[in-house]
């Protein structure tokens, strides 16, 4: 069990040095900063100028060097444009997306899970069939055109505008669900499957051979070993709601942290485009890491490995 | 006193099956303290008279005539809520499987107890009746072995948690369905007389379903032998083993005690040797770094156109051993050489070559061919990989499918057309298809029904006599290996126990582990009666 988890820690390590090593290759290749910085017209001793202050004249090797050094005394730099601490300018903005993100994926595990249940539950019926074509449309539609779409009611139908309001319920919900479609249509999908498998398996036969009753049959035996593969999928899905969130902000004008990505990247913030990615990464890293974390917690094969 | 009576029983089939009935006009019964044995291969129909009497049979499968009575009284209609209280309780069934019986999640103890619970047994007597059950099924420190998961159980101790389970209650009848067949024979020999003894000290009727008339003749009382849903025969088991009416009961009988018949060695020349074999696997992380000595110090000899079983229980090393044969494991030291030329490390073209000369066939004939591939391509695949022509290629795969038993018109077919014998036949035909001077079987039969069993043992010693290969047999089967070899090695824990002409040692083991493998085969008494 220590090797389990001793060998998941320097997995996260590695590909946490990884990302940032692309992530610092990636936006000096896409584009001068220094010329995206300065005014349009500057003549090129200004652009100079900006890139000297911004030390992007140095060879690319100490620049990296440097920055890895920054990065473990905790200095993640400045944003170019509002002079703050990109730490700061992030964390003004991570509550509102987490506050996103949490919801969808609350919708996506309270709707998605049931439904494949049902599904699984009443295999080959139609409902069975409806809720499968179901979860293939909420998985295939792009959320961009979910979310217009559900603007575009609310301002014709209801003549109100939908989204960027976190304190208003019905503002929260629809970016919400907008956000979480894909991951509901693939719990759903998932949760059928693994449970169909569980349900038929021969451990299920013995329990009702021993006289235990259906529902606890179902709750306390196939349940349980069902949800190994969906911890998985729960923990991958995270990867789709981040880059999801970075589209549905941008429809509904949701203040998080997906619109100022954008909006640096586009201005070559490079401070604050990397600690943001950074943040991503560590997060993803860690939902990762909490995924096999739980493995140990549900599956008493893997604990004794 | 009779406790279960079935009456002219039919239970139907879906449409399109093979019959109209799965179970047609079924009579017998089981009384108190007895053990009737039900004997059928796959596809008979026994397990669907057990699901009956459990009431268990799926919507698919419904009882079209016929009752079943329970001590006197008529069961409830098959999946009735009323079977909920009833078994455990009255009845009680265990499955072939024992380990896969148990919630995977769950702690032995755990699941033990949750029998009593959902039939209302508060929470101290809950303790301690698990605890006795434990004890009573002989299982080493109940209390430690409550508290550990499945997964930490070998095969056995699975088997006598399962047992434990059935008669936590203490029903009336238990239904055994084929609990020891995936078990070694030394377990084997062991949890059948557990289920004896437990049903001698409580006077449990037992309703054993089996396809080893090995088994039948230690434990049963009575037989009923099946056949594509119907009763063949039924009787007293001593005069129905000595003196069987029906010829398939004569088949099955036969396929637990054949023996080969001894052969003098024509040609003494060895094909292939294999000196001090050690394998040991590497396995594990940084962190974990594991070695597991699979083969220790193995020599053999294969004599031109002679059969060598290699015999062992699960994990006794005899499949590692025969993957270094078929250099399909690079062995940690030790010298293997075919025609007197050293194999051990070689490599590229002339592996190639060897490989060709060298032909296996393996244990799970519906896993060994690529289901969307005719028949005949994967027969001629290898000649044509070898230098044929396509149209000899395929001359000589029609030709091995007649000389297995099938016919040319298989070519074209695909694997799942055919059953799981046929299947093993056409992988016998691939292995030929290369003219292999070797032929290596790793647990070839193992998968078989009995009786199928008896075919395609014959046919490998009928293909052997015609085109004179060598062969390796690799099997758990004692029986197997006396059906077919003219020599044997005997494995344990990775080394060779025993190795010499098979008879002799069958007639006269030399050590201990041979004995008690020997001793522990079921049906000491058939064979007695065969050989005598």
């Amino acid at each position: 069990m220590i090797s389990y988890i001793g060998l998941r820690l320097i997995r996260a390590v590695v590909t946490l040095l990884i990302t940032i090593t692309l992530v610092f290759i990636f936006i000096r290749f896409s584009g001068d900063p220094a010329a995206a910085l300065a005014p349009p017209d500057a003549p090129q001793e200004v652009i100079d100028q900006y890139r000297e202050a911004l030390g992007l004249d140095k060879p690319l090797w100490s620049q990296y060097t440097a920055y890895l050094g920054q990065l473990l005394q905790g200095d993640f730099g400045y944003s170019v444009h509002t002079g703050l601490p990109s730490v700061q300018v992030f964390l003004a903005r991570l509550p509102s997306t987490l506050f996103l993100g949490g919801t969808a994926l609350a919708v996506a595990l309270a709707a998605g899970l049931p439904l494949g249940a049902i599904a699984a539950l009443n295999r080959g019926k139609p409902i069975d069939r409806l809720v499968m074509g179901f979860s293939v449309f909420a998985f295939a539609l792009p959320n961009f055109l979910f979310g217009l779409v559900i603007i575009l009611i609310g301002a014709l139908v209801f003549q109100t505008y939908i989204g960027s309001n976190p304190d208003s319920f019905l503002d929260v919900v629809f970016p919400a669900l907008t956000l979480g479609l894909a991951s509901m249509g693939a719990f759903a999908r998932f949760a059928r499957s693994s449970l169909l498998e569980t349900i038929n398996a021969p451990f299920m036969v013995a329990a009702e051979a021993r006289g235990i009753g259906r529902t606890r049959r179902l709750l306390r035996h196939a349940v349980p070993n069902a949800s190994i593969p969906l911890v998985t999928l729960i923990g991958l899905s995270l990867g789709g709601l981040i880059a999801g969130s970075i589209v549905t902000e941008q429809v509904f004008g949701w203040p998080g942290v997906g619109q100022l990505l954008v909006r640096s990247v586009a201005t070559r913030d490079i401070a604050t485009v990397q600690f943001i990615v950074l943040a991503v990464a560590v997060t993803m890293i860690l939902a990762n890491l909490i995924v096999d974390l739980l493995y140990l917690v549900i599956d008493p094969r893997i604990r004794s490995k | 006193m009779t406790i279960l009576s079935i009456n002219n029983l039919s239970v139907g089939l879906p449409d399109g099956g093979d019959r109209d009935l799965a179970v047609e006009g079924v009579t017998f019964s089981v009384g108190k303290g007895e053990t009737l044995c039900l004997v059928g291969e796959s596809g008979s129909g026994k397990s669907v008279v057990a699901q009956a009497v459990m009431g268990m049979l799926p919507l698919q499968l419904p009882v079209k005539s016929g009752n079943i009575e329970f001590m006197g009284a008529p069961l409830p209609a098959q999946r009735d809520p009323a079977y909920l209280a009833m078994r455990s309780v009255r009845m009680a069934m265990i499955f072939q499987d024992a380990g896969a019986s148990l919630d995977p999640l769950q702690r032995v103890g755990d699941q033990l107890e949750e029998i009593a619970l959902v039939h209302g047994i508060d929470r101290a007597t809950r303790k301690k009746m698990v605890a006795d059950i434990l004890d009573a099924v002989h299982l080493p420190d109940p209390k430690k072995l409550a508290r550990a998961y499945p997964h930490q159980l070998s095969g056995g101790q699975a088997q006598r948690v399962v047992i434990a389970a059935a008669l936590l209650l203490n029903p009336e009848l238990l239904i055994a369905d084929e609990p020891t067949t995936a078990l070694d024979v030394t377990t084997q020999a062991e949890i059948l007389e557990l289920i004896e003894e437990l049903r001698r000290d409580r006077g449990t009727a037992v309703l054993f379903i089996t396809h080893d008339f090995g088994v039948v003749s230690d434990i049963a009382d009575r037989v009923v032998v099946m056949r594509k849903g119907e009763v063949v025969e039924s009787g007293e088991a001593a005069p129905l083993l000595r003196n069987p009416q029906h010829p398939y009961t004569r088949t099955l009988l036969a396929a637990a005690t054949s023996r080969a018949a001894p052969r003098d060695a024509v040609d003494k020349s060895a094909v292939m040797t294999a000196q001090n074999i050690c394998l040991t696997y590497k396995s594990g992380g940084p962190f974990n770094r594991r070695e597991v000595e699979a083969v220790k110090d193995v020599s053999l000899t294969l004599h031109k156109g002679r059969t060598t079983a290699v015999v062992g229980e699960s994990g006794s090393g005899k499949s590692s051993f025969a993957r270094c044969l078929l250099r399909l494991e690079d062995v940690t030291s030790g010298t293997l050489t075919f025609e007197g030329r050293d194999i051990t490390h070689l490599e590229g073209a002339e592996m190639q070559a060897l490989r060709k000369r060298i032909q296996v066939v393996l244990q799970d004939p519906f896993g060994a061919l690529n289901p969307r591939r005719t028949i005949g391509s994967a027969i001629a695949e290898g000649p044509i990989i070898h230098g044929a022509t396509r149209a000899d290629a395929r001359a000589k795969a029609e030709n091995l499918l007649e000389m297995v038993g099938l016919t040319p018109q298989a070519y074209d077919r695909h694997p799942h057309e055919f059953s799981g014998g046929q299947r093993q036949r056409i992988c016998i035909a691939r292995a030929l298809a290369l003219d292999p001077d070797v032929l290596i079987a790793d647990e070839s039969v193992s998968a078989l029904d009995v009786s199928i069993q008896a075919q395609v043992l014959a046919l490998f010693r009928d293909l052997q006599q015609r085109l004179g290969f060598t062969m390796l047999f690799i099997t758990h089967d004692l029986r197997v290996a006396a059906a077919i070899a003219d020599d044997l090695l005997v494995m344990q824990n990775g080394r060779a126990v025993e190795y010499g002409n098979a008879a002799e040692i069958f007639a006269n083991p030399s050590q201990d582990y041979t004995k008690a493998l020997l001793a522990a085969a079921p049906g000491q008494d058939l064979t007695a009666v065969s050989a005598a």
